[in-house]
């Protein structure tokens, strides 16, 4: 099982390797960095002047050396907007991102299993229905148009939430709530097909021939078996949702991660960008490294590589 | 496909005679059973002739302006009229006539940007299985990393470099979105290899194109097409999202996420200008999904049977 988990965290850092060169070579892609960089009224000279300073003229090699070994010591070099480290500026906003994927995580974990437990034990039943529409929904729907239309009703017309701002303690609601939508969805569709799945498994047979109280064979043998397998997803959501509230916390003015690169994106502020893209990457692979490790341990089933 | 009847397959119809017609026949019963297929079918044939026939459909081309008329709303609301049925814009642009004409970036963008990730992630996939070993595991092991990473950052990365434009998008939403294709075809390919009709085939005398063109890609098709159908409405709605931070098309064309990104400075005030573009992605995502959830159930008879 330490095999695994050393094999796992050698295939990471490859794959943080990997990320590496590719937001160094992104941003050179274009074949000028600093012009990418630099407002299109800037002149000549100007842009000239930001191309020394940066080092762009410098041997490509040279230049990787310093990106990467920069890296490895946690600096990224200074943000353009800000003038200060960039990967300051990106920690800052953790917390902000981390609050609204926690409390839109829960919201979809609190709807979404409990109605898809439903779902699956009576196919058919309203309550399934609801559940069928509600995953159909948070497909098709798109977070970004949500957002506003729920700014339109909740916000301006109801006057229930904040359209924006993370001041008040229920700001959160919404932007919660629309990142945590599509999860909603996927939860109920996985936790349904999980119960309809384990009702027709020869163990729960055997359980109710040996005439077991149903409750206990609730509990016991179903309920467990169909959560278990939930903890991987439920990790794995959460770093996409690290990583996809972009768009929600530009519309809601979330001072998150996300709102920060798409702030980064309108300055042409590129290292930031870099920054953000390498530290959710390194946030979003831990977590998942995490999860396998917590699904090992609640499932005794499980013993990778053995 | 092969027409011709004494090819059975594991999952043929029974005794229904596999003719072109009868097939479609076959097919449009089970449609008409499942109403959420049918409901995908008509959004989906709606978006589509939309994107094909705009300059037919559209009561007037997507940039003429009357700025007389600006900010009309839409026909039933007050002051509404039916010259303009879903309102106008800021600059008094026809908005019926601009999602129609917003259909093609979002239809070509799906299109083919399905078909380049379609077709590299199928190479990749398909080589990966039939070599199986080695080159297997190293280059699935890496698409399952490269998935693990956030796909929306990267892509918005990109597109922030790469510059405004449909040709860039396809080609972003091509290879970003190849490795999905990848593992699936690998698994498939995978699958078929050890189903006991290849073998039999390969008993039988069979040579390597029979085997692959008449017995391992009929069986990929379903897969795929479902898998194609779910991915075209993932990046119609990523490209909305990326048009939305002003990362897609030029503004000058008129697109989904164009409009959405115009109209939310007047959200409050003109609420029409971004309810009816988001209308139309969701229809269009709606639809595409109900297509795929009716297409798995159809090509996959193993799941035709789980539903009941």
């Amino acid at each position: 099982m330490l095999r695994y988990f050393l094999v796992r965290l050698g295939q990471s850092v490859l794959l943080l390797i990997g990320v590496l060169m590719l937001v160094f070579f992104m941003v050179r892609v274009t074949g000028d960095p600093a012009r990418l960089m630099m407002p299109r009224t800037a002149s000549p000279e100007d842009i000239e002047a930001f191309r020394q300073a940066m080092g762009f003229n410098r041997p490509l090699i040279v230049q990787f050396v310093d990106f990467f070994s920069g890296a490895l010591r946690g600096d990224f070099g200074d943000s353009l907007h800000f003038k200060t480290p960039a990967l300051d500026m990106v920690v800052q906003r953790l917390p902000a991102t981390v609050q609204l994927a926690s409390v839109g995580l829960l919201m979809a974990v609190l709807v979404g299993v409990p109605i898809g437990l439903i779902g699956g034990f009576s196919p058919g039943s309203a309550v399934d229905s609801v559940g069928r529409f509600l995953a159909l929904m948070g497909q098709s729907i798109p977070n970004f148009w949500l957002a506003m239309i729920m700014i339109l009703v909740f916000a301006v017309r109801l006057g229930w939430f904040p359209s924006f701002g993370r001041d008040a303690a229920h700001s959160v609601v919404m932007p919660a709530f629309v990142l945590g939508l599509p999860v909603m969805g996927q939860l109920v569709r996985l936790t349904r097909s999980a119960v309809l799945e384990i009702r027709g498994e020869d163990f729960i047979r055997t359980a109710y021939s040996k005439g077991l109280e149903p409750r206990t064979i609730y509990t016991k043998h179903m309920l467990r078996n169909v959560l278990i397998p939930l903890v991987s997803v439920v990790g794995v959501q959460f770093g996409y949702m690290l990583g996809g509230s972009i768009y929600i916390e530009h519309i809601f003015s979330w001072p998150g991660m996300g709102q920060l690169l798409a702030q980064a994106i309108g300055w042409r502020d590129f290292p930031l960008v870099q920054t953000l893209a390498v530290f959710t990457s390194v946030v979003v692979l831990a977590l998942n490294i995490l999860t396998d490790l917590a699904y090992v341990l609640i499932d005794p089933r499980i013993r990778y590589g053995e | 496909m092969a027409s011709e009847a004494p090819v059975r397959h594991a999952d043929s119809l029974l005794d229904v005679e596999r003719t072109f017609w009868h097939k479609l026949a076959y097919y449009g019963r089970f449609l008409w059973r499942d109403r959420g297929g049918v409901i995908g079918v008509l959004l989906f044939l709606t978006v589509v002739i939309a994107a094909l026939f705009s300059p037919q459909l559209a009561p007037y081309p997507p940039l003429e302006q009357h700025l007389r008329d600006s900010k009309t709303p839409p026909a039933w609301a007050e002051g509404g009229t039916w010259d303009y049925p879903l309102g106008t814009d800021t600059l008094g642009r026809d908005l019926l006539s601009r999602i129609i004409y917003g259909a093609r970036v979002s239809v070509t963008v799906g299109f083919f940007g399905v078909l380049i990730a379609g077709t590299l992630g199928m190479v990749i996939g398909a080589l990966a299985g039939y070599l199986g070993g080695r080159v297997d595991t190293t280059v699935m092991g890496a698409i399952n990393l490269i998935l693990s990473l956030p796909y929306l950052l990267f892509v918005v990365f990109i597109a922030a470099i790469l510059g405004r434009s449909l040709f860039n998008v396809i080609l972003i939403f091509g290879i970003t979105d190849a490795p999905i294709f990848a593992r699936v075809t690998r698994g498939e390919v995978l699958r078929i290899r050890e189903s006991g009709y290849v073998e039999s085939a390969i008993a039988a005398g069979a040579r390597w194109p029979r085997i692959i063109f008449s017995h391992i890609m009929p069986n990929l098709i379903g897969p795929l097409l479902t898998l194609a159908t779910f991915e075209m409405s993932r990046m119609i709605f990523y490209e909305a999202g990326l048009s939305f931070l002003g990362l897609s098309v030029p503004p000058s064309i008129p697109s989904w996420g164009n409009m959405l990104s115009a109209g939310r400075q007047y959200l409050t005030a003109y609420p029409w200008m971004t309810t009816f573009p988001g209308l139309a992605i969701m229809l269009t995502s709606l639809g595409m999904n109900l297509l795929g959830d009716w297409l798995r159930d159809v090509l996959d008879p193993r799941l035709r049977r789980a539903r009941g």
